[in-house]
């Protein structure tokens, strides 16, 4: 186990860093900066505990960075994903703790009164990068201001083994949700089944129900947050569901996030949805030896999610939205943070660093190099221009990101594909409960 | 007297005060709420609780299809709860008990023997929650493992330990009643050892069976020891949260969900506050009837107030 806080105090950390080509920058970049940190500032910063320890590594050393160039230290504390939320509510409700937070999709929508103003920052960095995903501007706006800095998806993708694929008689992934349910039928079909997580995986489980869901047209709420789940559309998604889970190895309802990880890995199951991290996993392991890693590193790919009847993605990748609080004494120093990780030269470095587990909202972000690196991971690259945000039509707050931790829409499809209840059944649980937060 | 007061007032009467109060708002996380009565426990308990509790009950235990009032989800916790705290308490009460009467027996290593029983109460609960985590996966289970090589199961059998509701169940009650039973055996172990050692020679003089000087002495003499070891037992079983929230997050279909985990889910992850409160609040009445049940049920005894025997 790596240990759960990484401090990072003032200059101690830079020693092993090679900052020598980037010192005369960073002098430049304090000088031109639009904000300036009050003096003795100090930050901490509380983040979602890194899935690709490079992505840390990066981010430590433009953490370490940012310290020499202002002189402000910052102390990042790690929590595990969801933990992060009932933290930063909490902080924002007793006006105390930590100076940021790094969350997910809607946290800033929770309490946008208490967050900081960085509409400058968030305008500057659009500007300098040819503009923000749509999804982006959902999630990191409140009331015609920036709240939040939206500062990389998680994509959610297809990862399947490519000699799986063609033993079942399929030369490339499907592209719509016909192809797919044949797909994995034929999988089953030669012993070497899917599977997704049908636990509480506020992830990977939260990730593709809501695409099984919108992809036939259902919705939980419409665009004036009514609850519109009681619909043919819903019932056609869950017999889809249904019959994709048949098909799918036993155990799923049991899965958390970790457990599709696990099982890909231990070859027994072919296909399955996640970030990059099986195959980032996959090539580290294989990097130290692992044959198997190795074999599974070479024939697995990724790919989008297949288009459902509406005729265009649906996909829900996870946003990592970085806020300030207004309680912080030192907004300056928070602004100038934000500012300083997004520029270019620290931003596309760190991006990189995440080995396309994480992918940029901004259009410039397309042009970044390491995209071309690993054909593999390129399915990754447009994740901000191509997901749905967290309630979709419906307002992007507090309801909407009660729906996903009350798993909502994931229990529905639990319910419903393990026949634990009748289709209907599940959908009417689902809308009581579903009325109850948007009344 | 005042400091008492005064520590008692801050601790203990103040945040549960402030509990219930929460329960007849909608505050959420971050934001305080407005006076909203009763409506949390309606939409909660549904416009009729008794109906629903039976209905739950006949549902969960028959498979009957019965529509509830209230939420499905809360009242399949207030299930899970009793059914958890029933079937483990039980059971860890059986364990104990027996391991109490074995250990107070005269052994070599005795000292020893007894500090091992402890291990799973030691044992921090998150951890020995991971390790049961890994015994009961789907797919890399140790104990499906050792099934197979002595071959019970087939090669690709598996057992669905935490994905089937009926299994996920005895999996958590099991973890549960693994890591509870050393403390209640420790305890009556305690109590056993009390007992004068000259009761049981007159009783083997007048030629009493073991099982009769189980039932008319050791038994008698351990009922205060049992109602307080039960009485924690229970309490600590009926509001636990970390194995489940460890091994299951509540699920598979929200089968293992408890009072207290639920409660967890709704108030803190969801940020309904208000919701949240009224779920703990409403444990309050099961956990007073508990307390009730082992203290006048198991303590009336009169002889502890030296007048004879009822």
């Amino acid at each position: 186990m790596i240990s759960r806080r990484s401090i990072l105090q003032g200059a101690t950390a830079l020693g092993g860093l090679a900052v020598a080509d980037l010192a005369g920058w960073t002098k430049a970049w304090a000088q031109s900066a639009m904000h300036k940190p009050e003096a003795g500032a100090k930050l901490q910063l509380l983040r979602w505990k890194r899935f690709v320890q490079s992505e840390e590594d990066a981010f430590l050393k433009l953490v370490a960075a940012y310290t020499k160039a202002t002189g402000v230290a910052v102390e990042v504390l790690n929590e595990s994903l969801d933990d992060v939320q009932p933290k930063a509510s909490v902080a924002a409700n007793v006006g105390s703790g930590p100076d940021m937070f790094w969350g997910l999709y809607s946290l800033p929508h929770l309490f946008p009164d208490k967050c900081l103003d960085v509409t400058d920052v968030c305008e500057a960095v659009g500007k300098k990068y040819g503009g923000w995903a749509k999804s982006a501007e959902v999630y990191g706006k409140s009331g015609g201001k920036w709240v939040a800095l939206p500062v990389a998806y998680n994509a959610n993708l297809i990862n399947y083994r490519i000699s799986a694929m063609k033993e079942a008689g399929f030369s490339e992934m499907p592209t719509d949700t016909d192809g797919f349910l044949a797909l994995n039928q034929a999988l089953k079909k030669i012993g070497k089944p899917g599977g997704m997580a049908l636990g509480h995986a506020s992830g990977d489980g939260n990730a593709w129900v809501h695409w099984l869901l919108w992809a036939f047209g259902g919705n939980l709420v419409d665009k004036d947050d009514k609850v519109i789940i009681n619909s043919p559309e819903t019932e056609a998604a869950l017999e889809y569901g249904k019959k994709l889970f048949e098909a799918w190895i036993p155990g799923v309802a049991s899965w958390n996030d970790a457990f599709n990880n696990k099982a890909f890995l231990a070859e027994e199951v072919w296909l399955t949805n996640n970030g990059v991290s099986i195959y980032a996993a996959a090539n580290r392991n294989a990097a130290k030896g692992d044959a198997k890693a190795a074999k599974i590193a070479a024939d697995m790919d990724h790919s989008f999610w297949p288009n459902g009847p509406v005729g265009e993605p649906t996909e829900f990748h996870i946003a990592y939205p970085l806020l300030g609080m207004k309680y912080s004494k030192y907004p300056n120093a928070i602004k100038s943070f934000m500012e300083f990780m997004m520029a270019v030269e620290n931003y596309e470095p760190w991006l990189e660093g995440a080995v396309a587990y994480l992918s940029h909202p901004v259009k410039g972000g397309d042009d970044f190099a390491f995209w071309g690196k690993d054909p593999k991971l390129a399915p990754a690259k447009p994740a901000a221009f191509r997901t749905r945000t967290a309630g979709h039509d419906g307002s992007v707050g507090e309801k909407a990101a009660a729906a996903l931790a009350d798993f909502i829409v994931l229990d529905m499809v639990a319910n419903a594909c393990s026949g634990r209840e009748s289709i209907k059944g599940a959908i009417r649980i689902a809308e009581r409960q579903a009325k109850r937060l948007y009344r | 007297m005042l400091p008492a007061a005064a520590f008692l007032l801050l601790f203990l009467a103040y945040p549960l005060g402030l509990g219930v109060y929460l329960s007849f708002t909608d505050a959420r996380v971050g934001r305080a709420g407005s006076w909203v009565g009763l409506e949390n426990y309606e939409f909660l308990a549904g416009k009729n609780p008794l109906w629903d509790f039976f209905a739950i009950i006949s549902n969960e235990v028959v498979g009957t299809k019965y529509e509830l009032t209230g939420d499905p989800v809360f009242w399949l916790s207030v299930f899970n709860t009793l059914l958890y705290t029933v079937v483990a308490s039980a059971l860890k009460f059986a364990i104990g008990l027996y391991l109490a009467l074995l250990l107070n027996r005269h052994m070599p290593f005795k000292a020893i023997i007894r500090a091992v029983v402890l291990v799973p109460f030691i044992v921090p609960t998150v951890l020995s929650a991971i390790a049961f985590w890994w015994i009961f996966d789907t797919n890399f289970s140790i104990l499906t493992w050792m099934l197979r090589s002595i071959g019970v199961l087939g090669e690709k059998e598996v057992i669905n330990y935490l994905g089937d509701p009926l299994n996920a169940r005895a999996s958590v009650i099991f973890a549960n009643v693994w890591r509870g039973v050393p403390f209640i055996a420790i305890t009556l172990l305690a109590g056993l050892q009390t007992v004068s050692p000259s009761l049981y020679e007159a009783a083997t003089i007048d030629g009493a069976s073991r099982w009769q000087i189980f039932r008319y002495i050791t038994y008698p003499l351990l009922t205060p020891i049992i109602a307080v070891v039960m009485t924690f037992s229970v309490l600590f079983t009926f509001t636990d949260f970390q194995l489940i929230w460890v091994l299951t997050r509540g699920g598979p279909f929200n089968s293992t969900h408890l009072m207290a985990t639920l409660s967890y889910q709704s108030g803190i992850l969801g940020g309904r506050l208000g919701d949240g409160a009224a779920i703990s609040t409403a444990m309050i009445p099961f956990l007073l009837a508990a307390i009730m049940f082992s203290w006048f049920g198991l303590q009336r005894r009169k002889w502890q107030h030296g007048e004879g025997n009822d």
